[in-house]
């Protein structure tokens, strides 16, 4: 016998109440997401404390309407109270190893908002190329860029970014990682990059930045006057990782300096003397800052409030590293298993998911230092030919990870709920890829 | 350090005039490119390759080619693609009409729009190479047939002013040439579209090398196949292995059994129609591209059981049937006569000499459960070697396709459980272990072989791994010159379990080119970084 379905009552509104609204303000670390949704008959009703409450509860709404077999529209009887378990959920995106259109940007803050993630961190130089349109150094992406005509972001396109993701709720920090990863600021700024040293000679190449020099200090102090205009957020992010000390070792200059410094040997003692002097300039600009665990495992003395992004996932295990750093004071945030570039065959998803940020020993007020994580695409091998189908559906994982519930863990209700939100996402017109054998009413492309 | 040698001509340049850039002198001493003069760029990863060579634009790599410094200017108002005096082809062809206006887009785009300029004719810097004349030698071109084994791909291509001329045998080679000429056009800092006066000879190392497509674990729709045939044809593929139905689900939509589709489709749109399959196959002729299709049995096949009755065999657990099925059940003729009128279907629709039938991956536990097959393994004396009753059935499947005048591809298995085949079967070697043995064994047993088991492409991971699928060297296996000759080529497999519409392109391409050299060029083009070189340049062509 058929199921009668009761005519619903047609609910031709949502209300939507927001207590603080704050229209236009700038999210931040510490924006309320929190927000109510009430469906029942004759009302629709959603209410949040800031209008960032309220954009999260407008993705869930649109993700409770479904369509029966005859087309028509409805929503059941629901009664959600939601509110992210980590206030800081992101992703990253690097724009160094490979420019991004700025399409592919925006589109990627839009697939952002549909899973609740807020924080783009936009990881937008490094060693390849530099394309980001510096109105104090116009030299550094004229020379650095990949091409300077069309691989750059002008400052109207970072505006456009940080507008569009705002408007999403999504916080912009931008990150100029220095003193490694830098070979690309070298042909715009001459004398910036330490010069290697092959024997007596100068060699040709160059390493990290030159942290001996005064016009050193002179420059990142214009740069990072600018960039903490340009990017309204609190924090930008400094980098630090990965710093090779081959190339200070090589050059005499700095040999001499290690000995005037009594640094000795150890060359992280310099690492550190230079980061501790870029800090103090980001300091004085008002920022706060996130770096990489180096400058953190290097010792560096650095601001209470200082974010330790957690990456590497060898040396140290990384719940170790978040026990190390939270013990120690720090707030922190969790990257090591989200490397979303590292792909493998297969639905590696669950391994993303199946991560728990708080495993690891410490006490409550250490777990409460973790304020949250980031997927991280770096571009080694992706541009804009296969950023979604790489992205999407499997930082979804984290996303859920970070908001909801930490017992929320259950990967075959997992599997069905991401495989009809990944159908979901196509019929918006994102281009996410498969989780397994299957199909989407409406494929990608037609059909 | 390295000699910097710039393209301003010096004078050691001037006096070197012809640059003489062998990959293989044909039937003579080998030898592997000439010295690399030009300084590789600082950090060659990120920088685009400009001011390279020639043979820097090419993919895959031709068997013999020399260039010269000597460059000519198109127009793009006036340059033609023509049919030349002498060639057995002409405007009735339709196969290089088609050609040779995709090839003018290729080769000039945008501009190809722009009429005549206001620059006069004589103040060029270099002389004008107005025409590509296209000469098919043979008295039967192709125009109307269709690509296959035997084809002749081999072209040859003179470009020097005023004309350049590209002959070959039949259609199929004029199409690999019309590609290696539309690679050799680049733009100057200016604009202007410019081409080294060559020679190349050409033609394919193996005469099979193919692409698999999987539209059962995901539905691909008609333009992400079409696309796809197009890329094939940029890097010289000639084969479209189209797995077309599987397990999950039953795409094509058969005109003897509708049901077949109806029911095991994943949903009324995620079909192929007679129409779509007759342009895939049309596209892909004008390509020069053979579509085999494949019907995997008797594995890989649940979703034929949705809409065909009693095909299946149903799986028990005691006495009682648990209501899952298994392969096709081999010991029923109702089996056989389905799987006459099916094939003889199939033989008509796809016009390839070959049909590839599967027969890989067999679960014997539903058959081994199964009360009346139990029985009929007795009776017919297999004991309890269930490798006989799938060579049982594997024979008389191919027997019926045998009477369609068809021949067969058949996966590694089927070889290796000791069916009876006839001599022109080709068996698909697939599985990864130790398989060059395997190649050996298939072609000691004097069969034809392919070869996909080192190139499955959805076995995705981080990193370069194109440089893994381009170090295979097919005959690496212990075998007499004749073995040898019985590899006849191989596949790149793109497996569907978590591939779709979504993530085709960037997961096939550009890794499937390595793929794709390995099986066009000589043997001994095997230099990674000039691979490198290349293969970038023509990614960014193929964006």
């Amino acid at each position: 016998a058929e199921k009668e379905l009761p005519q619903g009552t047609p609910c031709t509104q949502l209300l939507v109440f927001v207590a603080t609204p704050d229209c236009d303000g700038f999210p931040s670390l510490d924006s309320k997401e929190n927000y109510k949704l009430s469906v029942s008959e004759g009302s629709l009703l959603l209410s949040a404390d800031s209008v960032w409450g309220a954009l999260r509860g407008l993705e869930t709404f649109s993700q409770l309407v479904g369509r029966d077999e005859n087309g028509t529209y409805y929503i059941n009887k629901t009664e959600i109270v939601d509110f992210p378990r980590f206030p800081h959920r992101g992703l990253l995106l690097d724009t160094s190893r490979h420019y991004l259109p700025l399409r592919a940007i925006l589109e990627t803050l839009d697939v952002m908002a549909y899973n609740k993630f807020n924080v783009f961190h936009w990881h937008i130089v490094d060693d390849p190329s530099f394309p980001y349109q510096s109105l104090t150094f116009p030299e550094l992406s004229k020379q650095g860029a990949f091409n300077a005509m069309t691989h750059v972001y002008t400052a109207s396109d970072v505006q456009t970014v940080i507008e569009y993701a705002r408007l999403r709720g999504i916080r912009v920090i931008a990150e100029f990682d220095t003193p490694g990863h830098t070979l690309s600021w070298g042909p715009g700024a001459p004398g910036l990059l330490t010069p290697c040293y092959l024997g007596r000679d100068p060699s040709g190449t160059y390493g990290p930045i030159n942290p001996i020099l005064n016009s050193t200090y002179q420059f990142l102090s214009s740069l990072f006057q600018e960039v903490s205009t340009v990017f309204p957020d609190f924090f930008l992010h400094l980098g630090g990782d990965e710093v090779d000390f081959t190339c200070w070792k090589s050059n005499p200059k700095i040999r001499a300096f290690m000995k005037e410094m009594g640094f000795g040997e150890d060359y992280k003692k310099l690492e550190s003397f230079y980061i501790q002097r870029l800090l103090n300039i980001v300091s004085s600009l008002g920022k706060g800052y996130i770096v990489w665990q180096e400058v953190f495992d290097n010792g560096v003395k650095m601001k209470p409030d200082t974010i330790i992004h957690v990456w590497k996932e060898n040396s140290t295990p990384y719940m170790e590293e978040m026990a190390n750093v939270t013990k120690a004071g720090y707030p922190a945030l969790l990257s090591a298993p989200w490397y979303l570039n590292r792909i493998s065959y297969g639905q590696d998803w669950m391994v993303a998911y199946k991560v728990e940020p708080l495993k690891f020993e410490g006490v409550p007020e250490q777990k409460d230092r973790v304020i949250g994580g980031e997927a991280c695409m770096w571009g080694e091998y992706v541009d804009v030919t296969n950023l979604a189908p790489r992205l999407w559906p499997r930082a979804g994982a984290v996303a859920e990870r970070l908001w909801s519930n930490a017992t929320v863990r259950d990967l075959q209700d997992a599997y069905v709920r991401l495989a009809d939100f990944r159908c979901k996402l196509l019929g918006r017109g994102v281009q996410a890829q498969p989780l397994y054998v299957g199909y989407c009413e409406n494929e990608f492309g037609g059909v | 350090s390295r000699r910097a040698v710039g393209r301003a001509m010096g004078l050691a340049a001037l006096l070197l005039g012809l640059f003489f850039v062998p990959a293989v002198l044909v039937s003579t001493s080998l030898r592997h490119g000439a010295p690399r003069t030009e300084p590789e760029p600082e950090g060659a990863e990120w920088e685009p390759a400009s001011g390279g060579l020639p043979k820097d634009l090419l993919w895959p790599l031709p068997q013999w080619l020399r260039t010269s410094r000597r460059q000519l200017q198109l127009a793009p108002g006036r340059f033609q693609l023509v049919h030349g005096p002498g060639s057995s082809a002409g405007p009735a062809c339709a196969l290089l009409q088609d050609a040779f206006r995709r090839y003018y887009e290729y080769v000039f785009g945008q501009s190809g729009r722009r009429k005549r300029g206001r620059r006069p004719l004589g103040a060029r810097a270099e002389p004008e190479l107005s025409q590509l004349q296209v000469v098919i030698e043979s008295r039967e071109p192709g125009c109307h047939s269709y690509p296959h084994l035997g084809s002749s791909e081999a072209y040859h291509l003179t470009v020097t002013e005023p004309v350049a001329i590209l002959k070959a045998d039949e259609v199929w080679g004029a199409l690999r040439g019309l590609e290696t000429f539309s690679q050799l056009v680049h733009e100057d800092d200016y604009g202007s579209f410019l081409i080294n006066e060559s020679e190349i000879d050409d033609f394919p190392r193996f005469a099979h090398r193919g692409i698999l497509l999987d539209t059962s674990r995901h539905y691909l729709p008609l333009k992400s196949i079409l696309t796809n045939l197009d890329a094939m044809a940029f890097n010289k593929f000639n084969v479209l292995h189209w797995h077309i139905v599987d397990d999950q689900s039953f795409p094509y939509q058969s005109i003897y059994f509708p049901q077949l589709s109806d029911k095991g489709a994943y949903s009324y749109n995620h079909i192929y129609t007679p129409t779509d399959v007759h342009l895939v196959i049309e596209y892909a002729r004008l390509r020069g591209i053979r579509v085999i299709p494949e019907f995997d049995t008797p594995g890989h096949t649940q979703s034929w059981g949705k809409g065909q009755k009693d095909l299946l065999t149903p799986c028990y657990s005691g006495e009682q049937p648990t209501g899952s099925f298994g392969p096709v059940n081999p010991i029923l003729n109702t089996t056989y006569d389905f799987m006459t009128k099916f094939f003889k279907e199939i033989s008509s629709v796809f016009p390839d000499a070959y049909i590839h039938l599967g027969g890989d991956e067999v679960n014997f536990d539903c058959w081994k459960s199964n009360p009346e097959v139990k029985e009929f393994m007795k009776k017919q004396g297999f004991g309890i070697d269930y490798a006989k009753l799938e060579s049982y059935y594997i024979q008389k499947i191919l027997d019926i396709v045998s009477s369609y005048n068809k021949r067969y591809m058949v996966w590694q298995e089927v070889f290796d459980n000791k069916a009876q085949l006839k001599p022109d079967t080709v068996v698909q070697v697939w599985m990864e272990n130790n398989y060059a043995h395997e190649l050996s064994s298939v072609t000691g047993a004097g069969f034809t072989a392919i070869l996909a088991a080192p190139w499955y492409l959805d076995y995705i991971s981080y990193g370069q791994d194109w440089k893994k699928y381009y170090s295979v060297e097919p005959l690496n296996f212990p075998g007499s010159e004749k073995q040898k000759k019985l590899l006849i080529g191989g596949e790149a497999c793109l497996w569907g379990e978590f591939v779709d519409a979504t993530n085709l392109t960037p997961r096939l391409w550009p890794r499937a080119s390595a793929v794709g050299e390995r099986l066009w060029s000589s043997r001994n083009v095997t230099n990674l970084q000039d691979a490198y070189t290349r293969l970038t340049n023509h990614r960014c062509r193929m964006l």
